[in-house]
C-alpha cells in the first residue's frame, strides 16, 4: 500500500503491508522527555465553543438531565442527518443524532428498558418502533430471558449476582478507531472481504457460517460508516491527510460505534501519542502551530464529553450520573524502552485546565517507574488541580500485554484491535458468605434462592465450618454465574452484535476474548472471615431461624491495615473464586478473567446485603472496589496501598480498582511537596504492584459544601472505583458515601 | 525490647521533610490544654510492640519514603520517655541509612542517654510550647526552661532543628513574646524551619471520650491570618 497521504511517514517495518497501526507508531512517533511548559492556552474559538456547550449542560440539567430525545428512530451508524452545535467554530463535527446532546434509542439491547427510558424522562416512545420490537424483531434482551433458567432468575433477583448485562448493552470493547485515520475505510474493508472469502471452506460449520455472517455486518458497518462521514462532507474511504482529518477520522470510527451500541462502557483507546505522530509532521511542515494543536485536542475532548446515551434511572442509581466511560490511555513505555509520551500525552491531559474538569473523557495514566519526570509531575498536578485522573500500572500490564493496549470502562486492560471482552459485572461474594451461613436463603427476605442445604445452627460461629459451606457456596456461585454469562453473550452476539467495533479489530483468528467476571463486596467478606477467624461471631436468628444479625466479641484484624493477617484472607478468597470459575466451559472458549471493580454501585449492592458477622450494617455500603470499609484502615494511607497491592493481578487480570482521596493539606505542606509526594506515592504504590487508583484531593468541606449547593459546582469532579463522576450529578445517598468514605486528612 | 505505641501514620507529609512513617508514641507528661491527642497521655495506655515488629513495619514503606527523600519519625505522645526503645530503633536506622526525626518538647535534662539519642537523630522538630514562661506553665503544666536549654543544647552541636509552635489566640501569640521568641530562634544555629501550627479543636472529641472537660473550652480556632502574623513578627 501507498498513499500520498502518507508522505513524510517512516515506512520502515509492516505496517504500509499490514494493518499494524503499532508497528506504524513505533516507526513514526517523537517521544517527549521534557516538562509542560510548552502547553498553550484556550483559543478564543475554544472558549465560544465551550461556553455554548456550558449553555446546553445548563438546560440539560433543567430539563431533567436529558435535553432532548428521538423517539422514532433506532440508533446506527448512519439514521441521523448531521448535527451541529455552531458550525463555524467546531474544528471537529459529528453528534450521535441530528442534535447535540440529543439522545437516541438503541432497542436491539432491549425494547422494554428503551420504553422505561422513555417515560422516565416524559417521552413516549414511538408505536411503530414498539410494535416492531415486541413482535417483529427479537432483542438481546428477550434472548436471554428466553433462555435463563429458574436458578440464574434467583440469584439475579435476589442481588447475588448483579449488574449483569442482560438488559443493556454489555460494552467494553475498544474499536482501533486509529485504523480509519491510518488507512481511511476502503483499506479495511478490502481486508475483510479477503477474510470473508478465507472463510469459503469445505465444512461450513456453525463456527464458520457465524463468522461469515459477522464478517458481513462488518463489512456493511464500514460502508455505512464512509456514507456517515460523507453526510458531513468528509471522504474517510482514504486515509487522513493532516492532523486535522485525523482527529476528525478517529473521531468518526469512535463516533459509528456510540451510534451504534449503547454499551456500559464505550472507550477509546489509545489514541493521543498516534494523533501526535500526525500534529509534529504538520508543525514540521510549517502548516501548524502550538496554538492550533491544543485547539484540535480540546474540540476533539469536547465532543467526547458529549457523549450521551439514554438509560433508565436504575442504572444511573447504579452508576452514577451519565457515565460513558470513553476512556483513554496515556503514556506508558514502550517494549524497546522509550517512553510512549508526546507532547500529545500533555494536551489531552492540559483539557482538564483549558475546559475545566470534566468526569469525560475518563483519562488514564498508564505509569511506570521509567516515565520522564517532567510528565510524572504534570500528571500528580493536574491531579491536584482536578481530581480527574485515574493510573493503572503499565509495568504490570506491559508485561503480557505489550505496549499497545488500552484500558476499557475503568481498569480492563486488551490489546487494542486485538482483544475484546464479554463483561460479566459482579458476583456479590459478602452475600454469598450469608448465603453460606442461612443454607441458601436470603437473609432479608427469608427466601430459598440457591439449593437447599444445611444451614448453620451453632451459636458462635466455627471458623472452618464456615469455610467449608462458604467453599461450596462458591461452587455454586461461579456455576451459576458462568451459566448466565454464556446465555447473555450468546444473545449478544445474535441480536446487537457490535459490527462496526469489531471491523475495527484483527481478523476473527487473531481475536482473543476473555469472559470477565467480578467480585463485590470484597473487604466485607474479608473482615466478616476475619472476625469469625480472630473474634468470637454470636450468630442472631428470627424465629424461623434464619441468621439476621451477628455480635462480634472481641477485636479482630481488618483489612487496609497491610496486616497479613487478613490480606491472606483477600488473597486466598480471590484466587479460590478464580479457579472455580475457571472450571466451566465459557462462551466461544473465551478466558476467564476476574476484577475486583463496583464502580459506585457498592452502594446500592450494600442496601441490599443483610448485616454481616463483621458488623457492617443492614444495607450499609461496601467499600468500593478493593477499597477497605470505611473508616476501618487506621493506618494511613501507604497502609491501604500496600494491602491493595498484595492483591493478585494474575487471578484477577481484568484489574483491582482502588479509589484513593486525600485532602490537600494532609499530601503535603506547599505546591512542590505535594507534587513530589503524589508522585513518589504512585513511584511506590505500582512498585509494589499496585494495579489501580484513582487520586482525589480535595477536603471535605468542598464537598459537603457541594452538596448544599450544587449550582456553584457545575464542573467538580471526584474519582470514584475506575472512573470519573460530576459530584452533583450523583445521588444523596452516593455524596454521603463519598463523603464518608476514608478521605485521608491529618488532625 | 518493648515500646508502648498508640499509633502509626503512613504516609506522614508534615512531620520532616519527604513522606516519613510517623511512629506515635504512647505517654506524655506534659498537660497541653490544646492537645489534640489527649489519647496519648496515659503511660499505660497504648499498645505494646517489639522493636522486630516497628522495624517490620518500617521496612513495608521504604518504597515510598526513600525515594521521596523522607524516612522516619517519632512522635507522641512523648518519644524521649521511652528513649531506650527509640535509641536502639534509630542505632538500627541509621545502620540502613534511614533519615530519622523526633518530635519532642524537649522538655528533658541533657543526660548521657539523651545525648546518645541526639547523635543518632537527624532532625529534631522541637515544639517551643511558649517563649513566656508563665504562660507556658499555665497551658502545659511546667515551666519552660528545660526545652529552651534542650534547644541551646542542639543548636552548640549544630544539629538540625524545626522549631513549631501552635498558635492559640490571645495565649500564645502576644506581640511580645513572639519577639521574644524571634530573638530566642536567632540565636540558635541549625534551625532549618520555623512553623506556625494553628490551633485547631478538632482533639475536641478526644477529651470529651475520656469523660474530660475540654480546657480551651470558649477560645477561638487560629486562622490562616494569625498564623500569617505570626510568621511577619518572628520570621520577616
Amino acid at each position: 500500500m501507498n498513499f500520498e497521504q502518507w508522505n513524510g511517514f517512516n515506512k520502515l517495518g509492516e505496517w504500509t503491508k499490514e494493518i499494524d497501526v503499532r508497528g506504524f507508531i513505533q516507526a513514526n512517533y517523537t517521544p517527549y522527555e521534557g516538562d509542560s511548559s510548552f502547553l498553550v492556552g484556550p483559543t478564543t474559538k475554544t472558549t465560544k465553543l465551550w461556553n455554548e456547550i456550558l449553555d446546553l449542560y445548563t438546560k440539560e440539567k433543567e430539563n431533567n438531565n436529558v435535553l432532548d430525545v428521538d423517539t422514532k428512530t433506532p440508533s446506527g451508524i448512519n439514521r441521523f442527518a448531521p448535527g451541529y452545535i455552531d458550525k463555524d467554530l467546531e474544528e471537529i463535527v459529528g453528534f450521535q443524532t441530528d442534535k447535540p446532546l440529543k439522545r437516541a434509542i438503541m432497542p436491539n439491547g432491549g425494547i422494554r428498558i428503551v420504553e422505561k427510558s422513555c417515560e422516565s424522562y416524559g417521552y413516549t416512545l414511538d408505536e411503530t418502533v414498539k410494535k416492531i420490537y415486541h413482535n417483529l424483531r427479537r432483542t438481546h434482551n428477550d434472548g436471554v430471558f428466553a433462555v435463563y433458567t429458574p436458578e440464574i432468575r434467583a440469584a439475579r433477583s435476589s442481588h447475588l449476582i448483579t449488574g449483569l448485562p442482560d438488559g443493556y448493552g454489555r460494552g467494553r470493547i475498544i474499536g482501533d478507531y486509529r485504523r480509519v485515520a491510518l488507512y481511511g475505510v476502503d483499506v479495511l474493508i478490502a481486508d475483510k472481504q479477503d477474510e470473508f472469502a478465507t472463510t469459503d471452506s469445505d465444512e461450513m460449520t456453525d463456527e464458520i457460517i457465524r463468522k461469515r455472517e459477522e464478517i458481513h455486518d462488518q463489512i456493511v458497518a464500514l460502508n455505512e460508516l464512509k456514507e456517515m462521514a460523507a453526510s458531513y462532507g468528509f471522504d474517510i474511504s482514504v486515509p487522513a491527510k493532516n492532523a486535522k482529518e485525523a482527529f476528525q477520522w478517529l473521531y468518526f470510527g469512535y463516533l459509528g460505534a456510540i451510534k451504534d451500541q449503547n454499551g456500559a462502557a464505550m472507550s477509546l483507546g489509545r489514541t493521543s501519542t498516534f494523533l501526535d505522530i500526525y500534529i509534529e509532521r504538520d508543525i514540521k511542515n510549517g502548516v501548524l502551530t502550538e496554538e492550533l494543536s491544543q485547539e484540535l485536542m480540546d474540540h476533539f475532548v469536547m465532543k467526547l464529553r458529549m457523549v450521551r446515551f439514554l438509560r433508565a434511572p436504575e442504572y444511573n442509581e447504579l452508576f452514577s450520573g451519565d457515565p460513558v466511560w470513553v476512556t483513554e490511555s496515556i503514556g506508558g513505555m514502550g517494549i524497546d524502552g522509550r517512553t510512549l509520551v508526546t507532547k500529545n500525552s500533555f494536551r489531552v491531559l492540559h483539557t482538564l485546565i483549558n475546559l475545566g474538569p470534566a468526569p469525560e473523557p475518563n483519562l488514564t495514566v498508564l505509569w511506570s517507574k521509567n516515565l520522564p519526570e517532567g510528565f510524572k509531575k504534570f500528571c500528580a498536578e493536574i491531579s491536584i488541580k482536578t481530581s480527574s485522573i485515574q493510573y493503572e500500572n503499565d509495568d504490570l500490564m506491559r508485561a503480557t500485554l505489550g505496549d499497545d493496549y488500552a484500558i476499557a470502562c475503568c481498569v480492563s486492560a486488551m490489546k487494542v484491535g486485538k482483544q475484546m471482552q464479554f463483561f460479566g459485572a459482579r458476583a456479590n461474594l459478602a452475600k454469598a458468605l450469608l448465603y453460606a451461613i442461612n443454607g441458601g436463603r436470603d437473609e432479608k427476605t427469608g427466601k430459598q434462592v440457591t439449593p437447599r442445604f444445611e444451614p448453620i445452627t451453632s451459636e458462635y460461629l466455627d471458623y472452618d465450618e464456615v469455610m467449608v459451606k462458604f467453599d461450596n457456596m462458591m461452587e455454586y456461585l461461579a456455576k451459576t454465574y458462568i451459566k448466565a454469562l454464556n446465555m447473555i453473550h450468546y444473545m449478544h452476539d445474535k441480536y446487537s452484535y457490535e459490527a462496526l467495533e469489531m471491523a475495527l479489530h484483527d481478523r476473527e483468528r487473531d481475536i482473543l476474548r476473555t469472559m470477565a467476571c467480578g467480585i463485590a463486596g470484597l473487604s466485607a467478606v474479608v473482615d466478616s472471615i476475619s472476625a469469625i477467624k480472630y473474634a468470637k461471631v454470636k450468630v442472631i436468628r428470627d424465629e424461623t431461624g434464619l441468621a439476621v444479625d451477628y455480635e462480634v466479641e472481641g477485636d479482630f484484624p481488618k483489612y487496609g491495615n497491610d496486616d497479613d493477617r487478613v490480606d491472606d484472607i483477600a488473597v486466598s478468597l480471590i484466587k479460590t473464586f478464580m479457579k472455580k470459575l475457571e472450571k466451566h466451559h465459557t462462551y466461544r472458549n473465551s478466558r476467564t478473567t476476574l476484577s475486583i471493580l463496583t464502580i459506585t454501585s457498592n452502594v446500592v449492592y450494600g442496601k441490599n446485603t443483610g448485616n454481616t458477622p463483621d458488623g457492617r450494617r443492614d444495607g450499609e455500603p461496601f467499600g468500593p472496589g478493593a477499597n477497605p470499609i470505611h473508616g476501618r484502615d487506621t493506618n494511613g494511607a501507604l497502609a491501604v496501598m500496600n494491602t491493595i497491592a498484595k492483591l493478585p493481578y494474575e487471578y484477577s487480570e481484568d484489574g483491582i480498582s482502588y479509589t484513593f482521596s486525600i485532602t490537600p493539606a494532609t499530601l503535603g505542606k506547599d505546591e512542590t511537596s505535594k507534587v513530589n509526594n503524589l508522585v513518589t506515592m504512585l513511584d511506590g504504590f505500582f512498585t509494589q504492584t499496585g494495579h489501580h487508583i484513582n487520586v482525589n484531593v480535595f477536603d471535605r468541606q468542598l464537598l459537603q459544601d457541594a452538596m448544599e449547593h450544587p449550582e456553584k459546582y457545575p464542573q467538580l469532579t471526584i474519582r470514584v472505583s475506575g472512573y470519573a463522576v460530576n459530584f452533583t450529578k450523583l445521588s444523596r445517598e452516593q455524596q454521603l458515601d463519598v463523603i464518608n468514605r476514608t478521605i485521608h486528612e491529618k488532625i | 525490647m518493648k515500646a508502648r505505641i498508640h499509633s502509626f501514620e503512613s504516609f506522614g507529609t508534615v512531620d520532616g521533610p519527604g513522606i516519613r512513617f510517623v511512629i506515635f508514641m504512647q505517654g506524655c507528661s506534659l498537660k497541653c490544654k490544646y492537645c489534640h491527642n489527649r489519647d496519648t497521655w496515659d503511660l499505660c495506655g497504648g499498645t505494646e510492640y517489639t522493636l522486630e515488629e516497628v522495624l517490620e513495619k518500617i521496612e513495608k514503606y521504604k518504597n515510598y519514603f526513600m525515594p521521596s527523600g523522607g524516612g522516619v519519625t517519632v512522635s507522641g505522645g512523648e518519644p524521649l520517655l521511652q528513649i531506650k526503645f527509640v535509641t536502639e530503633l534509630f542505632t538500627i536506622l541509621k545502620n540502613k541509612n534511614i533519615h530519622t526525626a523526633v518530635d519532642t518538647s524537649g522538655n528533658f535534662i541533657i543526660t548521657e542517654d539523651i545525648k546518645k539519642l541526639i547523635d543518632l537523630t537527624d532532625l529534631f522538630l522541637l515544639d517551643i510550647k511558649c517563649i513566656n514562661d508563665e504562660i507556658c506553665k499555665s497551658l502545659t503544666g511546667v515551666s519552660n526552661k528545660l526545652e529552651l536549654e534542650f534547644a541551646k543544647y542542639l543548636s552548640s552541636i549544630k544539629k538540625d532543628m524545626w522549631i513549631r509552635q501552635v498558635i492559640v489566640p490571645g495565649i500564645t501569640d502576644k506581640e511580645e513574646d513572639l519577639l521574644k521568641l524571634r530573638e530566642f530562634i536567632n540565636s540558635l544555629n541549625c534551625v532549618r524551619n520555623v512553623e506556625f501550627l494553628p490551633y485547631h479543636d478538632m482533639g475536641r472529641f478526644k477529651w470529651e471520650n475520656l469523660g474530660l472537660k475540654y480546657p480551651l473550652e470558649g477560645i477561638r480556632t487560629a486562622n490562616i491570618d494569625d498564623v500569617k502574623r505570626a510568621r511577619k513578627l518572628v520570621l520577616e
